[in-house]
C-alpha cells in the first residue's frame, strides 16, 4: 500500500508536513484529513483536487497545503470563484471516470452549488445517467466568530435529497477513515469538516500506519452508559462528553454519546439499539432547531423504539436565527454544555 | 465628516478604455484616448497582468468647459470660475482628499485594534485602492434622506461607505462586534445597511449584490425616478454565477445599474490570470451589450470621471455600464494572509504609485491645495479617527439574548427551554 512507503510513484519525498503517521508522530484533525487526501491521490490517479485557493496557497485552512508542488495544477486546481461551476464540472469528470474532490472555502458557499448538487448529481444513477463518485468538502461550524456567512451548518439543507450521502466526522482517526472511504465511494459524499475541530490539541491523535477506511453510514459508541443515549455528532460530541463527564461527576448518571458519524444514510440501528438500552433519548446538534436531524431521528425512535421509551425524546440545538458574529450573541445561539446537563437532568428525572 | 459644501459635479470627458457594446451606442472610440491627472506625459505603466494603462496628458482637461454640448454650469451647479479641474472645485477636491485620508486612517486604527485582538473577527484592508471606492462614490448624488443613489460596496470599498455618510464609529463598532454596532453586532465589518444614507450591506456570498442591486435599479425604472444603483465587485467576484444572471438583467432592462469592477490583481491569493480568460474584465461589456470603460484606479480623478459619465448615462436612461478600475491590493487578503504568493517586488513597485501621494502631488503641483491645507485635513481627520475609536472601544457588547430579536418582523425566537430558571421543554 502507498501510504506505507516513504518513496511516491513519482519517485519524489513525501513532504514532512504529510509524513506524521509515517513517523509515529501523532495528528490534528486537519492534518488526518490531509494525509487521507494525499494517500488517496498517491493511491489513485482518477482522484484530483478543486476549489479556490488551493493550490499555491494551500487553501484557506492550509488543507492542501504542498500538494500542488507535488501533484501538479492538473491535479490540484485553482478555480475562478465558481463553486456550481466547479461542482458541476466535477459531475461531467466523475462521469468520466475521475474521482474529483473539490473544496468549498467554506461550506457556507456550497449554497452556490445547490442546484447541480440537488438536481444533476444527487438524481444522476437514479435517472440512469450512472454513479457520480465525487466528493464535496470543507469547513463548517460556528464557535469561531466567523459570523453569519463562515459559521454554517448546512447539512440538512442537503439531507432531505435522496442520492446524497453525508459525512460530518468529530476525531481525527474517523476524519481520515471516512474521507478515504468518502473518496473510494461510488456515490457523492458532502464532508464537513468542523472547523474549530481542525487543530484542537486534544484531538491529536497517533493513527494506525496502515491504509484503513471507515466505512459510510456507521455510527460509534463514542462512550458507554446505562441511563441516557446523547445521539449527536461533529463538535457537539465533544461538548456531549464533557457534559457526560460533569453529569457522571455531579449526579451518578452514566450517558452513553452516540456519535453519528454519517448523516445520510442515518445509521438507525445504532440509534435504536442504544435507545434500547438506556430508554431515554437526548439528541444533540449545532444546527438550528427547526428542520435540524434530531426530528428525524426522533421519528425513528418514535416509529420503531416508543415502547422502550421512559421519557419524551428531547433536544438541545441551536436557536434558530443565523449564526450572531458577536462573541456573547453566538455563545448564546449555540448549544453549550450547560444546556446539555440541564436537559439530561430533566430526561433523568423524569 | 465632511463638513465643507458640496454639490453633484459634473462629468467631462477624459476617457480610459472605453467599450461601447451592443446596439452601436454612444461612447465608442476613446480606447487610444487615456488621460490621466499625474500631470506629466508618460508612456504608461504596464501591470504584471502585462495590461498597459493609462498614459497621462496633463492640460486636457484645464480650461474644459463644456462637457457634451451642454455647458458646464448648467449641469453642475458648480460655477465655472469655482472648478479647477473635472468639474471640481477646489473645496471639492478637498472634500476628497479628507475622505481618502480617512479611510486610509480608519484603516490604520483598525488595524492597531486588531493587532490588540480587540477586533473579533478578520480585517480586511483596501490599503492603496482607497481611490476606487472614494473616486466613484463620489460621482454620486449623495443624499441623507433616502432619495439618493444607492451603492452596494464590496470588502474593500470603506472608502465608498464613508463618503456615502457611515460614521468612522459605526465601521469601528462592527469589527469589535459591539452591541451599538449598526448591526448590534449581528454582522462584521462593512455589512451594514442604511437606506437614508444610500447603502446596502453586502453578505459574503459574492455576486448576490450584483443581483439585488439589478432590483434596486429596478425599482428605480418602475417608479420613474433618477436615481443610480452602484455596485462594486472584485474581479474573483465576476466569476460567480450571481454576477452574470444580476448584471444581464440589468443589461437587457437597460437598468440603471453601474458594476464597477475592482481590479486589484487578486481574489484571495488567485491571480487574475486564473480568474477569467479575458485580457481586460471591460471586454466583458461588450458581451452583455454595455457601455464600458477602464481606468486607473490609482488616479482618483480619472475614476471619479469615469464614473460620473457611467452615472449620467445611467440616469439619463442609457441603461447599464461595466466600469473596470486597475489598482491593487497591497495588504493579503485579511490581516492573517502573509501573502507568500506575491511575486517579489511587486508590492514595492505599488506601493510607489500609491493613490493618496499621486493625489496629494497633484494637488500641490497644480495649486489646487496648499501643504497647510493638507494638513490641517489630516489632522482633523487624525482626531476624529481618535475620538470614533475611543467612542467604539468604550461601547458595550451586545446582550446575549438580543440573539433572538429580528429573525421575523412579527415574533421572535423562542428561547432555548434548557436557560430557564426552571427548565421545561413545555416552552421550547
Ligand atoms: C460565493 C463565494 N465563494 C467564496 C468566497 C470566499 N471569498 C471571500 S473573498 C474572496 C476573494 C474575492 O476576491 P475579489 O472578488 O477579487 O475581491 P477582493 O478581495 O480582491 O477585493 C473569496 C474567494 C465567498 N465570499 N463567496
Ligand atoms: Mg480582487
Amino acid at each position: 500500500m502507498a501510504t506505507a512507503t516513504k518513496e511516491s510513484k513519482r519517485g519524489r519525498e513525501r513532504p514532512e508536513h504529510v509524513r506524521h503517521t509515517e513517523l509515529g508522530k501523532p495528528v490534528t484533525f486537519l492534518e488526518a484529513i490531509r494525509e487521507a487526501l494525499w494517500e488517496e491521490m498517491e493511491r489513485d490517479d482518477a482522484v484530483f483536487l478543486m476549489g479556490e485557493d488551493i493550490g499555491v496557497y494551500g487553501g484557506a485552512f492550509k488543507v492542501t497545503e504542498g500538494f500542488v508542488d507535488y501533484f501538479g495544477p492538473e491535479r490540484v486546481i485553482d478555480t475562478p470563484i465558481s463553486e456550481a461551476g466547479f461542482t458541476g464540472a466535477a459531475a461531467g469528470a466523475a462521469h468520466m471516470g475521475l474521482r474529483p474532490v473539490v473544496e468549498m472555502q467554506f461550506m457556507d458557499f456550497v449554497s452556490c452549488a445547490y442546484e447541480p448538487l440537488t438536481n444533476y448529481i444527487a438524481t444522476s444513477r437514479w435517472r440512469g445517467s450512472g454513479p457520480v463518485p465525487m466528493v464535496v468538502r470543507g469547513p463548517v461550524g460556528g464557535g469561531v466568530r466567523g459570523g453569519p456567512f463562515h459559521s454554517q451548518n448546512p447539512e440538512m439543507a442537503f439531507f432531505h435529497t435522496p442520492g446524497l450521502k453525508i459525512v460530518y466526522p468529530s476525531t481525527a482517526y474517523d476524519a481520515k477513515g471516512l474521507l478515504k472511504a468518502a473518496i473510494r465511494d461510488d456515490d457523492p459524499v458532502l464532508f464537513f469538516e468542523h472547523k474549530k475541530l481542525y487543530r484542537l490539541p486534544a484531538l491529536r491523535e497517533v493513527l494506525p500506519q496502515e491504509d484503513y477506511v471507515v466505512p459510510l453510514g456507521q455510527a460509534r459508541v463514542h462512550r458507554e452508559g446505562s441511563d441516557l443515549t446523547i445521539v449527536t455528532y461533529g463538535m457537539m460530541v465533544h461538548e456531549s462528553l464533557k457534559a457526560a463527564e460533569q453529569l457522571a461527576e455531579e449526579d451518578g448518571v452514566q450517558v452513553e454519546v452516540v456519535d453519528l458519524r454519517t448523516l445520510l444514510p442515518l445509521d438507525e440501528d445504532a440509534i435504536i439499539a442504544s435507545v434500547k438500552k438506556t430508554n431515554r433519548l437526548l439528541v444533540v446538534h449545532e444546527d438550528t432547531r427547526t428542520g435540524g436531524i434530531a426530528g428525524e431521528i426522533a421519528m425513528r425512535v418514535n416509529e420503531k423504539a416508543f415502547e422502550w421509551l421512559d421519557a419524551p425524546i428531547l433536544r438541545v440545538t441551536a436557536i434558530d436565527t443565523p449564526v450572531p458574529y458577536s462573541p456573547p450573541l453566538e455563545d448564546y445561539f449555540l448549544p453549550q454544555v450547560a444546556d446539555i446537563v440541564a436537559a439530561a437532568r430533566y430526561l433523568v428525572k423524569y | 465628516m465632511w463638513t465643507g459644501g458640496a454639490s453633484s459635479p459634473a462629468p467631462a470627458r477624459r476617457g480610459c478604455k472605453t467599450r461601447t457594446g451592443g446596439r452601436g451606442r454612444e461612447g465608442a472610440g476613446l480606447g487610444a484616448a487615456r488621460v490621466g491627472h499625474s500631470g506629466k506625459p508618460s508612456r504608461g505603466l504596464t501591470l504584471f497582468t502585462g495590461l498597459p494603462i493609462m498614459s497621462a496628458d496633463r492640460g486636457r482637461y484645464r480650461g474644459l468647459d463644456r462637457i457634451g454640448d451642454k455647458p458646464m454650469a448648467e449641469q453642475t451647479g458648480v460655477a465655472a470660475s469655482d472648478e479647477v479641474v473635472a468639474g471640481l472645485s477646489r473645496e471639492q477636491l478637498h472634500e476628497i482628499y479628507y475622505y481618502l485620508w480617512l479611510t486610509r486612517q480608519v484603516e490604520q486604527v483598525l488595524t492597531n485594534l486588531y493587532r490588540q485582538n480587540k477586533v473579533i473577527g478578520g480585517l480586511y484592508r483596501s490599503l492603496g485602492q482607497e481611490a476606487t471606492a472614494v473616486g466613484s462614490a463620489y460621482a454620486l448624488r449623495r443624499r441623507t434622506d433616502g432619495t439618493g443613489d444607492v451603492i452596494s460596496p464590496a470588502i474593500r470599498d470603506l472608502g465608498a461607505l464613508l463618503l456615502m455618510g457611515a460614521r468612522p464609529v459605526e465601521v469601528m463598532r462592527q469589527y469589535m462586534a459591539k452591541g451599538d454596532s449598526p448591526t448590534g453586532g449581528r454582522e462584521q465589518n462593512v455589512h451594514f445597511t442604511d437606506y437614508r444614507k444610500g447603502y446596502i450591506g453586502l453578505i459574503s456570498h459574492l455576486g448576490v449584490m450584483i443581483e439585488v442591486m439589478a432590483g434596486v435599479a429596478l425599482s428605480f425604472r418602475i417608479r420613474g425616478e433618477d436615481r443610480v444603483a452602484l455596485v462594486y465587485s472584485g474581479d474573483g467576484m465576476t466569476s460567480t454565477g450571481a454576477f452574470h444572471e444580476g448584471f444581464n438583467l440589468a443589461a437587457v432592462r437597460r437598468l440603471p445599474l453601474v458594476v464597477i469592477v475592482e481590479n486589484n490583481q487578486y481574489a484571495y491569493s488567485t491571480p487574475v490570470s486564473k480568474q477569467t480568460a479575458v485580457k481586460s474584465f471591460v471586454d466583458k461589456a461588450e458581451g452583455y451589450g454595455v457601455y464600458g470603460e477602464r481606468c486607473d484606479g490609482n488616479d482618483v480623478l480619472a475614476v471619479y470621471e469615469m464614473t460620473k459619465r457611467a452615472v449620467e448615462r445611467a440616469r439619463a436612461g442609457e441603461g447599464a455600464s461595466l466600469l473596470e478600475v486597475i489598482t491593487y491590493r497591497r495588504k493579503g487578503h485579511a490581516e492573517h494572509d502573509a501573502q507568500a504568493y506575491v511575486p517579489p517586488g511587486e508590492i514595492e513597485y505599488w506601493e510607489a504609485r500609491d493613490p493618496i501621494d499621486r493625489f496629494e502631488k497633484q494637488l500641490l503641483e497644480n495649486g489646487w491645495a496648499t501643504r497647510q491645507e493638507l494638513e490641517s485635513i489630516r489632522a482633523r481627520v487624525d482626531e476624529e479617527v481618535d475620538r470614533a475609536r475611543d467612542e467604539a472601544e468604550a461601547s458595550p457588547l451586545p446582550e446575549p439574548d438580543a440573539a433572538l430579536d429580528g429573525v421575523y418582523g412579527d415574533r421572535p425566537t423562542a428561547r432555548p427551554w434548557t436557560r430557564l430558571a426552571v427548565p421545561d421543554p413545555h416552552y421550547a
